[in-house]
């Protein structure tokens, strides 16, 4: 189906579900309950699950496939950022224009970054990228601050911009062939509420659309050669193939998958900053992708979803909020817990549980959460084994 | 004119002259030999071969035309295939997709996009490799990671990758180094096989006189770094100056 083996169609099937469904599956508590503090399920924070999964399936195709470590890639999701923003400025707010042009301009800067990169391998590869994240980030709170807006961020404005493509009273937000993403729908059903937002959707269509181009390229003779390059470069050469261009491709792919989500970002909400590309948000991208599974289809995707969910929701949890919940047990206790849980694992502190969480899974489970989920599938299919295996952690090779 | 010409090779390394005033010729479909004592300069002038070194001077000539200043993959493109002293092979694909490769690179040239269709939908490739998978009896194989093959199995899965791209000449970097001898018999049968099957010329570079004197058509004996002879088996088994240089005390 779709010229997918029937495994590769299930985990396609499987991310579809994911992503449509995430307005039930992320809302598992009631509104009113004290644990509804916990569900992810609203539109913003559901766009950055998608927007992340669909930079790790780019990062993948690069770090997975063959090896080669990129530090930088958030300076791509900045660019991308930045050009959907100017498309917005000086053409107007329809994100088809938007989007594809920050996929062109992010893989015309992917094209050069990649192309000088690429002359080394190893760390050096991963400094080279590194350092140019760096400089984009740099210059872009200095000397291209005409451009990127500086420390004020970029926004449109609507009063002096040029918009030229804008027809007279059209919208000043992002919107796609005048629909407003913005518009919602909430369903109440019981003492549940879900909310469904156009903008969301957009996200998780072009993620799913995303996945299944990362899955065509995973089984195509072009993600066999990558994987022979990581397997070995010499072996590649002595081949008759050049391995250069393979790279170069690998990673301009990948420089695109990122300008994607940047000009996704912008769809989601009109303003670009600098900060999007400050190297802790490049190694995010990295420790995402360790922490769901390298070289795993899925792996990259549940990455994404588990960093994005323990950064917004851990870092959010108040004192108060840890009362309302250990309010059960003996007093003394309720306060050395509350104490220890807000200066240590959630709340500011949230970064320590990250660092925990991803050391765990390095020591114990290398494979990431891919392979955890293997393992319990294993242990689960022992105690029964006519259960029918699941396709749903299926490594890429 | 032989297939593969070399003359007047020279190669430093600092003080070091590894290679003086090298000339050879390799004639189309022979078994030549390179032999010589550690440090006579063998890989050196097999690295000038492949576009892994450059010589100070002198001229390769491949078929007329010059390899010198030509990178690796676009000397295989012109139908040199090697054969490494460790097989080199690609450890994290199975067999067959590493048969697959060479016949992919020998189809599309050096690079080629193809990043949509199916590897699967690739059934004139498959064919191809499981053919050649098969004149070197793996095709039972073809399905399993190749770091799982034994030692003797990654060298006949590596000579399949040099050969189903069909090169004109194959370079062979000790092809039996650290092999128990059994091995060495079974790779000296698959090389002699090849040989007779196809149109190939080889040239092997040999610590071990067993291999050497029951394949090579003609052997050039290098020391230190220059050719002493060249000349058939018979002639090299006897000549005095190769006994002083190379064999010493040992009986051939």
């Amino acid at each position: 189906m779709l010229g997918l083996n029937k495994k590769d169609f299930s985990l396609l099937l499987f991310v579809a579900f994911l992503a449509i469904a995430a307005p039930f599956l992320l809302n598992p508590f009631p509104a009113s309950s004290s644990l509804s503090f916990l569900n992810a399920g609203y539109p913003a924070l559901m766009q950055l699950f998608a927007i992340f999964a669909i930079v790790l399936i780019g990062f993948n195709i690069l770090f997975g496939l063959t090896g080669y470590l990129s530090f930088g890639h958030a300076a791509f999701i900045g660019i991308g950022s930045y050009t959907a923003m100017w498309m917005y400025k000086l053409l107007n707010f329809n994100v088809i224009i938007a989007i594809p042009m920050a996929m062109l301009v992010t893989g015309i800067f992917a094209l050069l970054i990649g192309w000088i990169s690429l002359r080394r391998t190893g760390i050096y590869f991963s400094i080279l990228t590194l350092a140019f994240a760096e400089m984009a980030y740099r210059l872009s709170y200095s000397v291209l601050t005409p451009i990127t807006g500086g420390e004020t961020n970029l926004s449109p404005d609507p009063v002096n911009d040029p918009m030229v493509l804008k027809s007279e009273g059209g919208l000043t937000v992002p919107h796609l062939f005048g629909f407003d993403l913005n518009a919602k729908t909430t369903w109440e059903v019981g003492s549940w509420s879900f909310t469904f937002e156009a903008g969301y959707y957009l996200c998780a269509l072009i993620l799913i659309i995303s996945f299944y181009i990362a899955i065509r390229i995973f089984r195509s003779p072009f993600g066999m050669m990558l994987r022979a390059i990581k397997s070995n470069n010499q072996r590649m050469s002595y081949t008759g193939l050049n391995t250069k261009p393979y790279m170069l491709a690998a990673f301009v792919i990948s420089g695109v998958y990122a300008g994607l989500a940047g000009g996704l970002l912008v769809a989601m909400d009109a303003q670009a900053g600098a900060e999007r590309m400050f190297w802790t948000e490049s190694g995010t991208i990295v420790i995402m992708a360790i922490l769901g599974g390298v070289g795993t289809l899925l792996g990259p995707i549940l990455g994404a979803g588990a960093i994005k969910y323990m950064e917004k929701i851990l870092s959010s949890i108040s004192e108060s909020q840890l009362h309302t919940w250990l309010g059960i047990l003996p007093d003394w206790l309720e306060d050395a817990m509350v104490y220890i849980l807000a200066n240590f694992f959630v709340g500011h502190a949230w970064h320590l549980t990250l660092g925990l969480v991803f050391m765990l899974v390095v020591i114990f489970v290398p494979g990431g959460l891919v392979e955890l989920g293997q393992r319990i599938g294993n242990r689960f299919r022992r105690k029964k084994p006519d259960t029918a295996p699941s396709g749903e952690t299926t490594p890429a090779e | 004119m032989g297939i593969l010409e070399v003359k007047g090779v020279n190669k430093r390394f600092g003080g070091l002259q590894a290679l003086g005033d090298v000339n050879l010729s390799v004639e189309e479909n022979t078994v030549h030999a390179i032999i010589g004592p550690n440090g006579a300069g063998k890989s050196t002038l097999l690295n000038c071969f492949v576009g892994k070194l450059i010589p100070d001077s002198g001229s390769v000539m491949f078929d007329g035309q010059s390899v010198l200043g030509r990178k690796p993959y676009e000397i295989n493109q012109m139908g040199i295939s090697r054969v490494f002293q460790t097989p080199e092979i690609f450890t994290d694909l199975t067999v067959l997709e590493n048969v697959m490769i060479p016949c992919f690179a020998k189809r599309d040239g050096a690079f080629r996009m193809h990043a949509i269709e199916h590897v699967g939908s690739e059934a004139a490739i498959r064919e191809q490799a499981e053919q050649m998978l098969d004149d070197v009896s793996m095709l039972d194989k073809r399905h399993m990671d190749a770091s799982s093959l034994s030692r003797g199995d990654k060298r006949r899965l590596e000579m399949a990758m040099c050969l189903v791209q069909d090169p004109k000449l194959l370079l062979l970097d000790e092809p039996t180094a650290g092999m128990a001898r059994a091995d060495t018999n079974n790779t000296i049968d698959l090389l002699k096989e090849i040989k007779d099957k196809r149109d190939i010329t080889m040239a092997i570079i040999e610590h071990d006189m067993h291999v050497v004197f029951s394949m090579a058509e003609r052997i050039t004996v290098l020391a230190q770094g220059t050719p002493l002879v060249e000349d058939t088996p018979d002639n090299i088994k006897g000549h005095p100056k190769v006994r002083e240089a190379y064999l010493g005390e040992a009986q051939v």
